[in-house]
């Protein structure tokens, strides 16, 4: 009986931790959303671009040059516009950790008033791209869900998986999951192309359009479990896993039970 | 005689005289299996495609196997209004308006994939304890073709739903049919009615998957069933088990009530995936067409092996006198496969040649006690391992924070190093384990306890194994490499020297192994 | 080598060993009970499918630790249904191992060969059958029956003929023509060269033929196009192929020259484009040239420049096939 029950355990524990292992895996997380940017009058943006021009000599002038010229490790900001600082500052991208390949979202270090100030000083450079409102933003009016899907698929599942996981890329680098992600942020990496993805350009892909894949990302994200854990969302090979693993895992637990003599 | 006994006894009397069937029915009742867990993964694969004919049934109901043009309207808002082909729109409406056809779906899905796992499960406890030798030759030479029809049943049902991941798959199938050189791009055109993806694919493969293949799954199989209740079963070794008998408990009623549970079992695991862990969420995939993709494409696992070979091929591809031929297609996707298959089907028949053993075997091998089988198993299961590795590259990519280019290059680096290495560890551990059962048969077992002797030296106390562990340790055969000769009597090279001279060498390294110890070693040991 | 005389001696089979249950009755009933139990608890798990099927609407959503958000009603339909047959099955073998006789059996095999005397008779039988129909003498009937049977399972194979048509040079065209103007997929907008920042992509198609109000996914899966739009000295192409492009921007077949997937990773960094499906990489400053992964091919370049209205058109269909090889491809 005691050999029996250590060979049940032994038996048991390494599916049941793989199990643990990819509930963990398919269960979405949430990230504290950051408020937006309310509009400032024309002296509250002088006083940010000051604000910013200070943080930026601080804190990213080693790297981009004294005057966001770019260097030898990072690349010009002049003309990159605010919505392109606002997306990298605020998901916490720039400053780099280190110098790997890619970098990558984290808690960001400036608080929402300082992202503004470093976005006003950089959009001051040279026009670009500028940070979206709150009303451009409104998704659940302007999007709609299945044309989102469409475009998605078309646009973006490629690299970011059917279901906006994220996935591989080459040499290291990787599309992170859009899971979580603000919708302002999504609008703006659309714009902007942060680091290795290309820009959708308004005609191209309208700002409607780009609501309607928000809106589809946001409904992806939303989305109940509806056959059970979801293992990822990242295909076959998480299935593989699980019939491998818990599957026949069981079926030969069970099995072992079966032939064995009964005490 | 009680009523109910009456009747039944009128039943038995009524059919009997019609078909005789008493005499063999007393004579099977009592058939007798051997019990072992690992006798049960030929069960789960059986169990799993009765699984597979029940809930496919119920999936037909509503699967319209059509590429007809429809607009969604069903309850899955984020593919409303969408174009796509009636086969994906009726896969949503069976997820989604039939009450249970997602559960169903699901557990005809999870029961493909445990299906293919238990075959290759059930052909590995085959191949590694010996079970294909005379007189069973024939049902490994099946099994080995239901595994191979299995992948082609498994891969047309993934493709059935046209999703964009069933799409994708169908795709690179049509791209490995037009590589085909010479007929290629016509036997493309036939199987696709025209151009890729057109409009009769789906169709045609339907009737294949539903009709043409489970009808012959379903001879196979019998056949297979028929050739183990006539031959028996075989047996592990162990006291009393011999050749010449088989050890177990009769058909009625321990047999019955194991086998007939196990079947509920294997459905109620299978059932119990289905309703805890989504598989092939096609809503998410959204419609096939050729025009998108996602990142990590994956097929599922038992084709894995085959994608992540076509993955890790180069890129040779010569023009022969203006004639293309995609080596980087066919050597991966046709070739090693077919090499391998091939291997395997007739694996019972070259172990026989270079053993030169023609005699029947119902006791099983201890894997150990065959060293360079052994090897070679684990040999080709490290290089289908590294395939399947591959073949999920981006997966494992993102989540361990590696890149694609490297696990590529491990990949195809390892896939010819590694194999042999592995071979030559398992052969030199087989010889390892063959050397500790010797010395346990020879010196006992070791028992922990230490003893001072009168010099002051300690010693471990080894007590003697059992007569039942020492005739396990020792019932196996060893016979010597076979003796060819180069040369008749008058000297005279034999014709074919080549052939037998590799006979030769093989057999020596087959016939590999450690002495086994007899009572003679035993007596010499107890004069110490 | 081997010394059969002096192997150690088969101990024959272990004695037979008694149960808990076959010596106490107690632990008999008790494993009956158990058993009973696990049939029950199989009757209950159908009552509960039941109940699912009927009354739990398939709307209800409920939270179960370490699964998250689960659909109420596909959840317990599935646990009703898998542990309705679980416990059956559970039950069954319980009552196997416990309380039906665990006495091991030896049953003995026979040789399948046939005895020697069943041989030669089967050779007797066989060779007058044989001789009876005169199959040796008669070899004219044996040589037109050959003909006849071979040439009969020809016929299923000429049956298959018709699965669908031969490709002709179908797979070498595509829409593309000269002046074919490049439009959005989906949306079917055409493009400016100045929609397109630095750094954009898009995915495109060619611009429906008129009278045409669709197009079938045998189109898309060769018409498929990606544009991307680079900084003109970035491109280090010889001056046909630069002329291929219209002030930095470049088009090429979306569909894989390996296998066919779409290719549109587009890393706007380095420049590559990669296939998820089997990641061959192409390098885009140098007209997709494979610097990774099995396709042995670049992906084809379509010619582009501007219409008299200022939109992408194509200059000329694509100059060689699209898509993943064929035989005939370069012939």
């Amino acid at each position: 009986m005691k050999r029996l029950s250590r060979y049940r355990r032994h038996r048991a524990v390494a599916p049941l931790l793989l199990i643990f292992a990819l509930l963990g895996i398919g269960t979405t997380f949430q990230v504290a959303g950051a408020a937006t940017t309310a509009p400032m009058t024309a002296a509250e943006r002088t006083a940010a671009i000051e604000e910013g021009k200070e943080l930026f000599l601080k804190g990213c002038s080693s790297c981009h040059g004294l005057n966001a010229e770019g260097g030898a490790i990072a690349p010009s900001l002049i003309g990159v516009g605010a919505a392109s600082v606002d997306f990298q500052v605020a998901t916490g991208r720039m400053p780099m950790a280190d110098m790997s390949q890619q970098a990558m979202r984290k808690d960001p270090v400036y608080t929402d008033e300082q992202v503004a100030a470093l976005a006003a000083y950089v959009a001051s450079l040279a026009p670009g791209p500028e940070i979206p409102t709150e009303d451009m933003l409104n998704y659940e009016r302007d999007g709609e869900v299945a044309e989102g899907g469409e475009l998605f698929r078309t646009n973006c599942a490629m690299c970011h998986n059917f279901a906006g996981q994220g996935g591989a890329l080459t040499q290291g680098k990787y599309a992170p999951t859009l899971m979580g992600v603000e919708p302002r942020h999504i609008y703006e990496a659309m714009i902007t192309g942060p680091q290795s993805m290309p820009v959708f350009s308004d005609k191209t892909l309208t700002p409607k359009e780009k609501l309607s894949i928000i809106k589809w990302i946001k409904a992806a994200e939303k989305e109940p479990q509806l056959g059970g854990v979801a293992l990822g969302r990242v295909g076959p090979v998480t299935e593989g896993l699980l019939v491998w693993t818990l599957g026949l895992g069981l079926l030969i637990g069970i099995a072992v039970w079966l032939a064995t003599k009964a005490k | 005689m009680s009523a109910r006994e009456r009747i039944a006894g009128n039943v038995a009397n009524y059919v009997d005289e019609r078909t005789g069937a008493a005499a063999w029915m007393k004579k099977n009742l009592q058939k007798v299996f051997p019990d072992h867990w690992s006798f049960m993964l030929g069960e789960i694969a059986l169990y799993s495609f009765i699984i597979l004919l029940l809930s496919g049934t119920f999936l037909t109901f509503w699967f319209d196997p059509s590429m007809r043009e429809v607009v969604y309207e069903g309850s899955y808002e984020p593919l409303n209004g969408l174009k796509m082909s009636a086969a994906y729109a009726s896969t949503l409406d069976i997820s989604f308006e039939v009450r249970g056809g997602l559960l169903m779906r699901q557990i005809h899905h999870w029961a493909a994939l445990i299906f293919m796992a238990a075959i290759v499960v059930h052909l590995l406890r085959v191949y590694f304890t010996g079970a294909f030798r005379k007189p069973r030759e024939f049902n490994w030479i099946i099994g080995i073709g239901l595994l191979t029809l299995g992948i082609v049943e498994g891969f047309l049902g993934y493709s059935l739903p046209d999703d964009l991941l069933s799409g994708t798959g169908i795709r690179i199938a049509e791209a490995i049919i037009q590589a085909i050189p010479v007929v290629g791009s016509y036997l493309a055109y036939f199987a696709f009615g025209g151009a890729f993806p057109g409009e009769v694919f789906i169709p045609r493969i339907y009737t294949v998957h539903i009709l043409l293949l489970p009808g012959i799954f379903l001879a196979l199989i019998t056949v297979h069933l028929m050739l183990v209740w006539y031959q028996k079963h075989t047996q592990y070794p162990g006291p009393g088990r011999t050749e010449k008998n088989v050890v177990g408990y009769p058909l009625l009623p321990i047999y019955m009530a194991k086998a007939g549970g196990f079947f509920f079992i294997v459905f109620g695991v299978t059932a119990l995936l289905g309703a805890v862990a989504s598989i092939n969420p096609i809503w998410l995939y959204g419609p096939y067409t050729p025009g998108q993709i996602s990142a990590g494409s994956q097929p599922d696992w038992y084709m894995g092996w085959l994608d992540g070979l076509v993955r890790m091929a180069p890129p040779i591809e010569p023009v022969i006198f203006g004639y293309t031929l995609s080596l980087n297609i066919l050597i991966p996707g046709l070739i090693i496969p077919g090499i391998l298959f091939t291997g395997m089907a007739l694996y019972p028949f070259i172990e026989q040649w270079i053993t030169g053993d023609k005699r029947e075997h119902h006791l099983l091998d201890r894997p150990r006690n065959v060293p360079n089988r052994t090897a070679l198993g684990v040999m080709s299961l490290t290089f289908m391992l590294i395939a399947l590795i591959n073949g999920g590259n981006d997966i494992i990519a993102t989540h361990f924070d590696l890149s694609i280019n490297q696990i590529m290059w491990f990949s195809r680096i390892g896939i010819i190093v590694l194999p042999p290495i592995a071979f030559i560890v398992t052969k030199r551990i087989c010889l390892s384990l063959q050397r500790a059962d010797r010395e346990l048969v020879l010196h006992g077992r070791e028992t922990g306890r230490l003893v001072m002797m009168p010099s002051g030296e300690f010693v471990e106390v080894h007590e003697p194994i059992s007569p039942e562990k020492a005739w396990l340790l020792t019932q196996h055969e060893q016979n010597a490499p076979l003796e060819l000769a180069d040369s008749d009597a008058r000297g005279v090279r034999r014709p074919g020297l080549l052939k037998s001279k590799l006979r030769k060498r093989l057999s020596v390294a087959h016939a590999e192994q450690v002495a086994k110890p007899t009572v003679a070693d035993l007596k010499e040991i107890e004069h110490h | 080598m081997s010394k059969e005389i002096e192997a150690i001696q088969d101990p024959g089979l272990p004695a037979h060993k008694l149960r808990q249950t076959d010596i106490d009755p107690k632990a008999a009933d008790r494993a009956e009970r158990q058993v009973a139990i696990l049939f029950l608890l199989s009757a209950l798990s159908t009552v509960l499918f039941i109940f699912s099927y009927f009354f739990i609407s398939t709307e209800t959503f409920i939270f179960i630790p370490l699964m998250g958000e689960q659909n109420a009603h596909q959840l317990f339909l599935g646990l009703g249904l898998a542990f309705s047959l679980l416990f059956i099955g559970l039950g069954a073998v319980h009552w196997a191992k416990t309380l039906m006789p665990d006495h091991e059996v030896i049953a003995h095999r026979h040789e399948f060969r046939s005895p020697d005397s069943d041989r030669e008779d089967f050779i007797k039988v066989a060779k007058e059958g044989a001789a009876a129909a005169g199959l040796g003498r008669r070899s004219l009937i044996k040589r037109s029956m050959g003909l006849a049977l071979g040439l009969v399972g020809l016929s299923p194979i000429f049956l298959l003929r018709d699965l669908g048509p031969t490709p002709g040079d179908e797979l070498k065209k595509t829409s593309w023509k000269a002046g074919t103007r490049l439009v959005t997929d989906p949306g079917d907008r055409p493009i400016r060269p100045e929609d397109l920042e630095v750094g954009a992509v898009a995915q495109t198609l060619p611009e429906l033929a008129p009278g045409k109000d669709h197009r079938t996914l045998n189109d898309i899966g060769k018409d498929a196009v990606l544009l991307i739009r680079l900084r003109p000295e970035e491109f280090n192409l010889d001056a046909e192929r630069l002329s291929w492009t219209y002030q930095g921007i470049i088009a090429f077949s979306k569909i894989c020259s390996h296998m066919g997937c779409a290719v549109a990773l587009y890393e706007q960094q380095t420049k590559h484009l990669l296939c998820p499906c089997h990641q061959s990489t192409f390098d885009v400053t140098r007209a997709a040239k494979v610097i990774f992964g099995p396709a042995a091919r670049p992906l084809p370049q379509l010619a582009i420049t501007v219409d008299g209205e200022g939109y992408l058109v194509a200059q000329a269909p694509f100059n060689e096939p699209v898509g993943p090889s064929f035989w005939e491809r370069s012939a």
